[in-house]
């Protein structure tokens, strides 16, 4: 399966921001939030120069991200921002382990590619990603291969999260 | 030969168990806070046509992130649990019970070689007691309530071995501050086991300090084997024969050694805990507040440490010294002794069992420009309020709630 959307490098002084915490992405005062579709105007919230990101963001964005993005709480609100937002995927060097399953359970889909400072992309620039091979594509040319989403992560994917892909099997 | 993870996690599943293999993992025992609690029940709810839960008697809620609830929005989110939970039969340890993660230590219903998951990302501190422990968010949570499992990546062992022995006086947080300086980047996604003379005298509540900043390192999970403290405490609480996982001649994917013979005090400048300095390098900081508490440092004997220096002193002027014990077992041990006099003579104010700062729970927040000396686990920017939050132990905080400036505890 291969996704379109227009690129967001997180970034800070050109340098894809590493460390993104869960507090950065979604604050833990508004924790309490248990509607998807309302958190949605907090993603970015507490990351300093990206707090207008809800605004500008549109559905189908991917977001592109440094080292251990989404380290910290184990808070599904992190995910659900991003997936209320209507954000098609993020790519980072590398996830914090829990953030990574969040993401996968809700049907987010998540690469990690530890080349991503190479990529001759920049924000607003139209990508075409392939989750079974990896390849990350712009005008047609593969400019980056990403790890592709293993068996289970890609079905998980495909079935919408982790309750429907169970009824499956 | 399999490593600690690997032998556990063979021990619940019929999968085969193999670095980077996916497998579905049965867990013992499931717990939600009141802290993505409340969506855990919404998640149940809506994805299933039954409210039922595979298995009620493995099953429990922990209220300790907002306790007592001070907004009406968590307020509301406990309730909900606690109704779900009458329905379904599922104890609730309410409010003031203390962090869910020591509660199921201290209930003995998390033990050496089980598997436990729960809605907070420090519930690999199970390590501490050679137990698999994991935060999860409210999706993997539910499904576990609902099927008693969930699928799991195997990851890679990382054994990280403590050389020498310490000459000065140090702690078990300032270990852990040691760890999350030198392995960061080095263990993102992997099991750590620790080996080494000074873990193998590690007391229980030092042994969680440790294991408790693991997710701090970017670590799974950091197994410290039992010692004859842990399965004796164990012997004690659950009533069953432990049998501690060990490993045997195992695999690793790398060993990485940590010199510790010059461990001293250090400490966590914010915005990240991996910002790690030596205390008696950073020089005239005022401090206003000083928090003593959280999983990582909320055990009688950080209040015993806290308690000793500050024994028959008051605290600077104009500093607030907030303590919380971790639980109320926590609370008895210290009014038993004489922890909750010494702490109030001082002058600190002593809270009820909870998380506090760490989920802008009862305590209050930083402000604007406030400097907290914190014994917790994380300053990431906006964690603990407004302002710039250091991660240090209960020594150096008290040392610093004294002097009113960062302080380490050979200065005082």
């Amino acid at each position: 399966m291969k996704v379109k959307g227009r690129v967001w490098k997180i970034e800070k002084d050109g340098k894809l921001m590493d460390d993104i915490d869960t507090d950065m992405i979604y604050h833990n005062k508004y924790l309490h939030i248990t509607e998807q579709e309302e958190m949605a105007k907090y993603a970015f919230s507490n990351l300093e120069g990206w707090q207008d990101f809800p605004e500008k963001a549109r559905k189908g964005d991917i977001i592109f991200a440094g080292e251990n993005f989404g380290c910290g709480s184990s808070r599904q609100h992190a995910v659900d921002c991003f997936i209320a937002l209507g954000i098609n995927a993020i790519v980072a060097k590398s996830f914090g382990a829990i953030y990574k399953r969040n993401a996968i359970n809700s049907g987010l889909a998540v690469l990690e590619c530890n080349a991503l400072d190479m990529a001759e992309v920049e924000t607003g620039d139209e990508i075409e990603i392939d989750f079974e091979t990896g390849e990350i594509k712009k005008n047609g040319i593969c400019i980056l291969k990403a790890k592709p989403m293993n068996k289970i992560q890609y079905a998980i994917y495909l079935a919408g999260n982790l309750f429907r892909y169970a009824e499956g099997i | 030969m399999p490593t600690i993870i690997e032998k556990i996690f063979q021990m619940h599943t019929e999968d085969k168990v193999e670095a980077g293999n996916t497998i579905w993992l049965n867990i013992d025992l499931r717990t939600a806070r009141d802290f993505a609690g409340a969506k855990v029940v919404k998640n149940l709810l809506k994805h299933y046509s039954s409210e039922y839960i595979e298995d009620a008697t493995k099953t429990f809620f922990t209220f300790d992130c907002n306790a007592p609830a001070n907004t009406i929005e968590y307020a509301n989110n406990q309730q909900i649990c606690r109704e779900f939970a009458r329905k379904n039969g599922i104890k609730v340890y309410d409010v003031g019970r203390g962090i869910g993660s020591h509660v199921v230590i201290e209930e003995g219903l998390a033990y050496p070689g089980i598997t436990a998951v729960g809605t907070d990302s420090h519930f690999n501190i199970l390590g501490s007691v050679g137990a698999f422990g994991q935060g999860m968010g409210d999706i993997d949570i539910a499904f576990v309530f609902k099927t008693g499992k969930t699928w799991f990546e195997v990851p890679e062992t990382v054994k990280v071995n403590f050389i020498g022995t310490p000459s000065a006086p140090w702690s078990a947080k300032d270990l852990a501050l040691l760890c999350v300086k030198e392995l960061r980047r080095k263990v993102l996604g992997r099991a750590i086991e620790f080996y080494g003379e000074i873990v193998d005298e590690l007391s229980l509540a030092g042994r969680i300090t440790l294991a408790s900043m693991v997710t701090e390192m970017g670590g799974i999970i950091g197994f410290i084997p039992p010692n004859r403290e842990v399965i004796n405490f164990y012997s004690k609480r659950s009533g069953k024969e432990i049998k501690p996982v060990y490993a045997d001649d195992a695999t690793y994917e790398k060993e990485i050694d940590i010199d510790v013979s010059n461990l001293e005090p250090l400490i966590a400048l914010p915005p990240s805990p991996s910002n790690v300095k030596r205390v008696r390098d950073v020089h005239d900081i005022k401090v206003d507040s000083v928090f003593i508490g959280s999983c990582t440092n909320g055990r009688v004997e950080d209040m015993q440490a806290v308690a000793k220096i500050l024994k028959g002193k008051k605290i600077a002027e104009n500093i607030t010294l907030k303590v919380v014990p971790a639980t109320r077992e926590v609370w008895r041990e210290m009014m038993n002794g004489e922890i909750m006099k010494e702490l109030f003579n001082a002058g600190a104010i002593i809270s009820h069992s909870a998380c506090a700062g760490c989920a802008s729970g009862q305590i209050g927040m930083t402000g604007e420009g406030e400097v907290q000396v914190s014994t917790s686990n994380r300053n990431f920017k906006g964690k603990q309020g407004a302002g710039d939050t250091y991660l240090a132990s209960p020594e150096t905080a008290a040392a610093s709630a004294l002097t009113g400036y960062i302080t380490g505890v050979d200065e005082i």
